[in-house]
């Protein structure tokens, strides 16, 4: 039996703005630490050109064969297909912000499409560098719960479609470094503490030591903002799933347990310093007219300190979670529906701060 | 003009930034400025493996691999070596012994741990056929791809070969 899949259309693109992504409820394990947890599954199929290699034909038919493929599968029942294609670049760049894709999906958009859920929590790249890419994301540390849902959506997947696969090299994939489990895990963490006492990046360069990677709020080549980090492993030959997750489990425990200890320290050595600091932010934010994006997210991440700090009390951690993806450039201009030049940028942003925050009118 | 971190000391690097064709700019004092270009190295672990794989490129210098060209896709082993992309699963195949070392480079192992897609059936590290002379070239891969499991079961058949055949010849 066919599953009904919502193809949306442009005017339809707004109702995404009354949702809120499941990895930004602010709950689960650790989550005054840890924002999220991600697996990414890269899969291709058997003897067809990698999409690099494709041409515009081949893209399209691959698209076509993994499309029918998840048709018949219940997990995707409901979910909302877009050929990138046919999106424009605010679209794109929403897309992008919400962390359903990546900066790569958005250009050279040849047969490349989304998938994703209602709730956010999975989302499929097709014919990004790879012909999928499988994605699931939750609130809170919680890689096994994630990795099982991958690994049952992987199993789904393959019995429908023929995966490129070596008994010797595991899955194959177009560039050498994801050979094997083909499997990313990361975990979004946010260290304001470390990033205060200037211990961040002595754990960043053990972390690095130990052949995982760090990266920013938007994954790859992006900067660190907001004091938030995502740590992934590196190596995906040679270890299995739930060892690779274990070794990351273990890193980011270590990392959390320091974070602790930091936020702690600053507790006990200048706790004025630390509660002047984090109710300016707060203050900022409930009266600015106009505001960057640079300085709302180091204000935010100090806001959201506050709150797992019990300082600021009777917020919601989720809103703050929120505003993180809500103040972003496409958003506001999804949310004014029109293009919006830097400057108005600042005003929209602004304002919509002092509403979520309940601030200055 | 002072420093858009800190607002406290003046800013004497400026940093311009195009996204979505919109520019928009960064006034950072040179302390604040240093941290940024600290926390931008520190993104970079892909480039060690992308250093990896350009002194791989120099190690195989001398093998002949002009002629190395993947039978299904036809991408060519420089075109990897240029792009850092193969062009389909069979290029693994293509260029199994050069990725050996290269997947051993990156990874620290070049053996599969995980899991594998429903109903695969590939017999693992089994020995193929009887014929002593593909045998013989099976044995070749299997050492050139570091596989020894499947060296040590080759060579033990091709001695069980070798055995039998000087008997029927009254060796």
């Amino acid at each position: 039996m066919k599953s009904k899949r919502k193809t949306v259309k442009k005017m339809e693109f707004n109702d995404f703005m009354n949702n809120k992504g499941e990895w930004l409820k602010g709950t689960g394990s650790h989550s005054n630490i840890v924002m999220s947890s991600r697996i990414r599954l890269a899969r291709n199929l058997m003897l067809k050109p990698f999409p690099n290699k494709a041409r515009k034909k081949e893209l399209t038919d691959i698209l076509t064969e993994i499309h029918g493929a998840m048709d018949s599968i219940e997990l995707f029942k409901g979910s909302t297909f877009l050929k990138i294609g046919e999106l424009d670049n605010i679209e794109k760049q929403f897309l992008i912000e919400r962390h359903l894709m990546s900066h790569d999906h958005a250009v050279n958009t040849e047969g490349k499409a989304l998938v994703f859920s209602k709730e956010e929590g999975l989302a499929v790249m097709i014919n990004e560098e790879d012909h999928l890419r499988i994605q699931v994301m939750q609130s809170g540390l919680n890689l096994n719960d994630t990795w099982e849902v991958a690994n049952s959506i992987d199993d789904e997947l393959s019995s429908k479609l023929d995966f490129a696969y070596s008994s010797k090299w595991g899955y194959l994939t177009a560039c050498p470094t994801n050979t094997g489990t083909a499997m990313r895990g990361s975990v979004m963490l946010h260290l304001p503490a470390l990033v205060m006492t200037k211990q961040v990046n002595k754990v960043l360069a053990a972390v690095s030591k130990l052949n995982f990677a760090s990266r920013g709020f938007y994954g790859e080549g992006t900067q660190a903002s907001g004091n938030f980090y995502q740590i992934s492993n590196q190596v995906s030959l040679g270890h299995s799933e739930q060892e690779i997750i274990q070794n990351i489990n273990g890193l980011i425990r270590q990392v959390i347990d320091q974070e602790e200890q930091a936020r702690q320290a600053l507790l006990v050595q200048n706790r004025p310093m630390l509660e002047d600091k984090i109710f300016r932010s707060f203050g900022v934010l409930k009266n600015a007219h106009i505001i960057s994006s640079q300085e709302t997210v180091e204000m935010l991440s100090m806001v959201r300190l506050g709150i797992d700090l019990e300082i600021i009390k009777d917020l919601d951690r989720g809103i703050i979670n929120e505003l993180f993806i809500m103040i972003q450039p496409a958003h506001l201009q999804k949310i004014e529906g029109k293009k919006l030049l830097v400057a108005d940028r600042d005003i929209k942003r602004a304002k919509l701060i002092r509403e979520k925050l309940g601030g200055e009118k | 003009m002072l420093c858009d971190i800190c607002s406290k000391k003046k800013a004497t690097v400026h940093l311009t930034e195009i996204i979505d064709e919109q520019m928009s700019e960064m006034h950072l004092c040179e302390v604040c400025a240093k941290e940024k270009s600290v926390q931008m190295e520190q993104q970079f672990g892909l480039a060690d493996l992308l250093a990896g794989l350009s002194d791989f490129g120099k190690q195989v210098k001398d093998v002949d691999k002009a002629d190395l060209k993947c039978s299904n896709c036809g991408l060519t082993y420089d075109d990897f070596r240029k792009l850092g992309r193969l062009g389909c699963s069979q290029c693994y195949d293509s260029f199994k012994v050069h990725l050996a070392t290269l997947l051993k480079k990156i990874h620290g192992s070049n053996r599969h741990c995980g899991k594998s897609p429903v109903d695969f059936t590939e017999v693992k590290g089994d020995v193929k056929n009887d014929d002593l002379q593909g045998l013989k070239q099976q044995l070749l891969e299997a050492i050139g791809v570091e596989d020894f499991e499947l060296a040590a079961k080759l060579r033990d058949k091709i001695h069980e070969i070798e055995k039998k055949d000087g008997k029927e010849n009254g060796i």
